[in-house]
């Protein structure tokens, strides 16, 4: 099917299923709400090697956060719901308690919770201070610039990971422009992250290995272009030489399907020759986004 | 709803725990009007002294009147509201639990006393005792929300050990009296020694106020938290001064003269 100078490949993204929860970071500035959120997402790109994907849902303006300050909404991703209670222990713990100026509070209403604010209060060393207000319970920890206020329990909930976009084009320039583009667009809708840097991943990988067996992931070969006259199985048309893979994480199947249409019209109208998806399959996940699929009409 | 207008001021109070939605709920006129009330020490029926219109399920209750001498309304109520348009006696929401109870007038003495949750709304004044625990009780208030628009007499949540009171008036001597837990805001005037014997909680101070010398000064800052409970009175309807939200205060923690962690946010500037 072509769309713009595009063609799309008559094939799907296979996602699967993955636990979420949404952290809602607060600051006195929107530049300290948004240094938390950066550094509490950051090596969260693949649970592969991160244990978690995050990444940063959306800037909050100060009516939209339970304090009234400026926030940042970030989205945490595991593939066990038991690992995500962990995750964001380490993580609130490590990177957002310590900003300047910082509380953090729950973002997913949820009937499945877990503990994070009461278990770091024990950084108050006794010192800390409960508060319950309109149902949901905080923590005041002190700290040496005040208090960090953190709410007590946080909802997890089912969500959608490995929804994704390889975008090829002529050169490295044009198909970056093109990425940029799709993330751009990506980001306008609610309820998902693109957990690599900047939304974009240079390094594609299948599963496992050709040679090295230790491995569970090595690099995706087949859309290399700089082994496109070596490997038999390449996937690389000729006259192309770059390709980026957009990986979309959600709260639902239908926000990644949403994000995935937009990106794909982004992506073609800025520069993109071909756009495919990975998959394996159907072996990996229950969810088959279909690229056509997202091209028909509403 | 259930609609009950007071005939006339009874002489001596009346004590009608039965004006409440968990007693009234699915009750035909007759029964509502048979149900026991006591005038002083005598026994008597509801409908001797209420007109009484049941229009529906009788979840909600609308008490119209001079109620000044009709005691204990709303007692241990669990669900429900209750609105009243004119003045209510005493021990309105005493030990309730749930529901919410909206007064267009005035309340008297020990408004949602030893309460566990729900919400009391007083647009008027009420007495003292707010929120508080009887006589010889430990515990006061221990959950829910008392809002009071106007002032409140001496001992505004004595004993509270949580839940959230707010005074938007002045209020009485003793305001926060052994205190355990729990947060009170006071907006208006507060008399003297609020706090005093408090083990912990939060007393919120808009106007300058004279503390206990067993108050001891910590800092000057911005409290995160404060945020929160300004935003949820405003969220109420209850008129906080926008500069609460934004304002820096002065914590002092006590009572030091029982070894107290509680703490008293003064306001100094928004």
């Amino acid at each position: 099917m072509q769309l713009y100078e595009a063609e799309v490949e008559d094939t799907f993204a296979e996602a699967f299923e993955m636990w979420a929860a949404r952290v809602v970071i607060t600051a006195e500035t929107p530049a300290w709400a948004r240094i938390a959120a950066q550094s509490t997402t950051g090596f969260a790109t693949s649970v592969i090697g991160c244990g978690c994907e995050a990444g940063i849902e959306r800037e909050l303006a100060p009516d939209e956060t339970p304090d009234g300050r400026p926030g940042v909404s970030v989205l945490f991703l595991t593939v066990r719901v038991e690992d995500l209670g962990k995750r964001l222990l380490e993580r609130i713990g490590q990177c957002v308690l310590t900003t300047a100026t910082t509380a953090c509070y729950n973002g997913l209403e949820s009937d499945q919770m877990v503990n994070i604010g009461s278990q770091l209060r024990y950084f108050g060393d006794g010192y800390q201070v409960s508060k319950r207000l309109d149902g949901r319970r905080f923590w005041r920890v002190p700290v040496m610039d005040g208090e960090f206020l953190v709410e007590e329990r946080f909802g997890v909930g089912p969500a959608v990971g490995g929804g994704n976009l390889i975008l090829l084009g002529v050169d490295a320039a044009s198909t970056l422009r093109a990425a940029e583009a799709a993330v751009q667009a990506m980001q306008t809708v609610p309820g998902v992250i693109l957990p690599f840097p900047g939304g974009i991943c240079r390094s594609g990988s299948k599963v496992g290995a050709r040679r090295y067996k230790f491995l569970t992931a090595s690099t995706n070969d087949a859309f290399c272009p700089t082994l496109r006259s070596l490997v038999p199985h390449t996937r690389v048309p000729q006259g192309l030489n770059c390709t980026y893979e957009i990986v979309i994480d959600g709260l639902s199947l239908g926000a990644v399907e949403e994000a995935m249409r937009r990106g794909l019209r982004a992506a073609a109208q800025n520069g993109a020759r071909y756009i495919t998806a990975g998959n394996y399959g159907g072996r990996l996940g229950p969810y088959r986004i279909h690229l056509h699929d997202l091209l028909q009409p509403a | 709803m259930i609609t009950l207008t007071l005939r006339e001021v009874p002489h001596v109070p009346l004590e009608a725990e039965v004006l409440c939605p968990d007693v009234l709920a699915g009750k035909a006129r007759e029964e509502i009007q048979a149900l026991p009330v006591f005038l002083g020490k005598r026994p008597r029926k509801l409908g001797d002294f209420f007109e009484v219109e049941v229009d529906g399920d009788g979840e909600a209750i609308c008490l119209r009147g001079d109620l000044r001498r009709v005691r204990w309304v709303g007692r241990g109520m669990t669900r429900g509201r209750i609105v009243i348009h004119g003045d209510v006696g005493m021990h309105l929401g005493a030990f309730m639990q749930g529901g919410t109870i909206e007064v267009f007038g005035n309340a008297s003495d020990w408004v949602g006393a030893e309460m566990t949750g729900g919400r009391i709304y007083v647009h008027g004044n009420a007495g003292g005792q707010v929120g508080a625990g009887y006589r010889g009780s430990p515990i006061g208030m221990q959950g829910g929300t008392i809002l009071i628009e106007g002032s409140a007499g001496p001992e505004v949540g004595m004993r509270l050990r949580r839940g959230l009171i707010a005074v938007g008036g002045a209020v009485g001597d003793f305001a926060g009296l052994h205190m355990r837990g729990g947060t009170i805001f006071l907006l208006g005037p507060s008399g003297i020694r609020t706090g005093a014997w408090m083990v912990r909680g939060t007393i919120v101070v808009l106007r300058p106020a004279a503390l206990l010398p067993t108050f001891l000064y910590a800092c000057t800052y911005r409290p995160t938290f404060l945020r929160l409970y300004v935003r949820y009175l405003q969220s109420q309807g209850f008129p906080v001064p926008p500069e609460a939200l934004q304002g820096v205060y002065q914590r002092y923690t006590g009572d030091t003269a029982v070894a107290g962690k509680g703490e008293i946010l003064q306001w100094v500037e928004g």
